[in-house]
């Protein structure tokens, strides 16, 4: 009977542990929002959002079409500032730093927070060019030799490397829909970025290509804060560790994505995630 | 609840219930049965319980089949995947119980020529209602996703452990009495152990109830009553 009680604390801390890797709980914020608003024009797009996105994980934004969470993604690396009717208001900060700070280069900040759109919008350019040319303009390699190192490198955590080694000369464009989407990944990738942002990176890809995604968001997980945004529940439970839940501009419940998709607290979380949005 | 915005679904969860709510239905009556045929020794009730029996592994099947379709069909999330795991297994339960009875219904024939003492049979009889009431509690929980009722089930099954304690005991008496009683007190023994059996796969379908409701196990502790297992009688020294 003593052992057996001794046993089982070792199996709950070692669970605690796996827990704890898993829902991201343990580790610490890389991307913090407090009290996010964000105006178009006189439409309040989203409301006081806070949410702390932990480092080295996926974090994935669901909610209906209009509930503002690909308004959010891309407050994160100041995409809305090109859209001239919208006010951000509230803190954001990456790694501390103050994102919305007027001293901040937004330039270097786009670098450092990647971007992957819904449809695969390769540069029509060679490509040896799509990957090379954030790596040009940002002057990350001194010389044609390093230059060729990190397309490789890009090409190769972006699971391309194999498919195009032979044609890197060849248009990007000329690729598969899903081959198109790793060259997008690939390219945020050459700039050694910290944050990927990726908007319903798969929505138009068919399921084999979803597939080769979703792996490699999985191994990009371990050296990046990845943030998605999707319409597939089953693509936020397959591959985020951390889900947040918008509904009509505010976050109603972020939490570890095991318990979202199981036994969410809010109402409109477990009617939406279960069909049931009236 | 808000009804899902695919109709189909909806009935799907339905049936669902309608199908659980009947496998149970026959569960309950097959209990009766088995007392009965085990009470009355009678070959006929115990062969009718044998044919539920099968009625009620072919409606788990037919239950396993649909779930199967619908976790394909629907992939399911919060409230709805757990209720859809829950009801699998809480079907595995209800056949577990069916089996349990028809074993208590065969034992009826096998001793069918023997004469039963009747204190032996009234414990029987209190123990096996006991369980059939908190079966019938225990299927309306699930119904009404009445948790509350649930936890009563789940705390009252010491009582039927304590029973079954006490007709052990009784039963090691009888056969120490007389080892003319040995054959008919085994079968007694083994058809309470299973009536007691039944109690446990009915609370499982209780904690069943609270993690669908609630989507979190119970964590009380169970206060736990079968001591048979460390049960000896101590023969008379002389």
């Amino acid at each position: 009977m003593e052992n057996t009680a001794v046993d089982l604390s070792a199996i709950e801390r070692v669970e605690a542990a796996r827990t704890a890797h898993i829902t991201g709980a343990a580790k610490p914020a890389k991307v913090v929002a407090k009290g996010v608003d964000v105006y178009y024009g006189a439409k309040h797009a989203l409301m006081g959002v806070n949410v702390d996105i932990p480092d080295r994980g996926v974090m994935a934004f669901i909610g209906p079409s209009g509930c503002g969470k690909s308004t959010f993604l891309r407050c994160i690396n100041r995409m809305n500032d090109t859209i001239s009717s919208c006010r951000v208001t509230g803190n954001i900060t990456i790694d501390g730093q103050d994102i919305y700070d007027p001293a901040l280069d937004v330039v270097q900040l786009r670098a450092r927070v990647g971007m992957v759109f819904q449809k695969p919008n390769p540069f029509p350019k060679s490509i040896y060019d799509n990957v090379a040319y954030g790596p040009r303009i940002h002057g990350l390699a001194a010389n044609k030799a390093e230059l060729d190192e990190i397309v490789q490198k890009s090409l190769e955590k972006a699971a391309l490397w194999g498919e195009v080694k032979d044609r890197l000369a060849d248009s990007g464009t000329g690729l598969s829909g899903g081959q198109q989407q790793r060259l997008c990944i690939a390219r945020a990738i050459a700039v050694s970025p910290d944050v990927i942002l990726m908007d319903e990176p798969c929505s138009a890809l068919d399921p084999i290509a979803t597939a080769k995604v979703e792996t490699l968001i999985d191994e990009l997980r371990s050296n990046y804060c990845i943030i998605i945004v999707t319409h597939s529940m089953q693509q936020a439970a397959r591959v985020s560790q951390r889900t947040a839940f918008f509904h009509l501009g505010t976050l109603v419940e972020e939490g570890a994505t095991q318990t979202i998709f199981t036994n969410p607290v809010d109402q409109r979380t477990q009617d939406y995630i279960t069909g049931r949005f009236g | 609840m808000n009804e899902h915005i695919v109709k189909s679904y909806e009935e799907e969860l339905k049936l669902l219930d309608r199908r659980i709510a009947q496998m149970g239905g026959c569960a309950e009556k097959l209990l009766i049965q088995a007392l009965g045929a085990l009470e009355r020794r009678d070959p006929k009730l115990a062969e009718s319980a044998v044919a539920s029996d099968a009625t009620i592994d072919q409606l788990e099947r037919e239950l396993q089949d649909q779930v199967i379709t619908m976790i394909a069909k629907r992939q399911p999330m919060a409230n709805d995947l757990r209720h859809i795991m829950t009801v699998l297994k809480i079907a595995g339960d209800l056949e577990r119980i069916g089996d349990l009875s028809k074993n208590i219904a065969k034992r009826a024939l096998a001793i069918a020529g023997e004469s039963h003492p009747k204190p032996l049979m009234t414990g029987m009889r209190h123990m096996t209602e006991m369980v059939q009431s908190q079966l019938k509690d225990v299927l309306d929980s699930l119904a009404e996703r009445d948790i509350d009722k649930a936890l009563r089930v789940w705390r009252s099954d010491q009582e039927v452990d304590a029973m079954y304690n006490s007709l052990f005991r009784e039963l090691l008496t009888y056969m120490m009495e007389d080892p003319r009683n040995i054959g008919l007190c085994t079968h007694f023994l083994f058809g309470a152990k299973n009536i007691e059996r039944i109690g446990d796969h009915t609370t499982n379908i209780a904690e069943n109830v609270h993690y669908l409701v609630l989507g979190v196990p119970i964590t009380d502790d169970r206060p736990k009553g079968d001591k048979t297992a460390s049960t000896l009688m101590s023969t008379p020294q002389s």
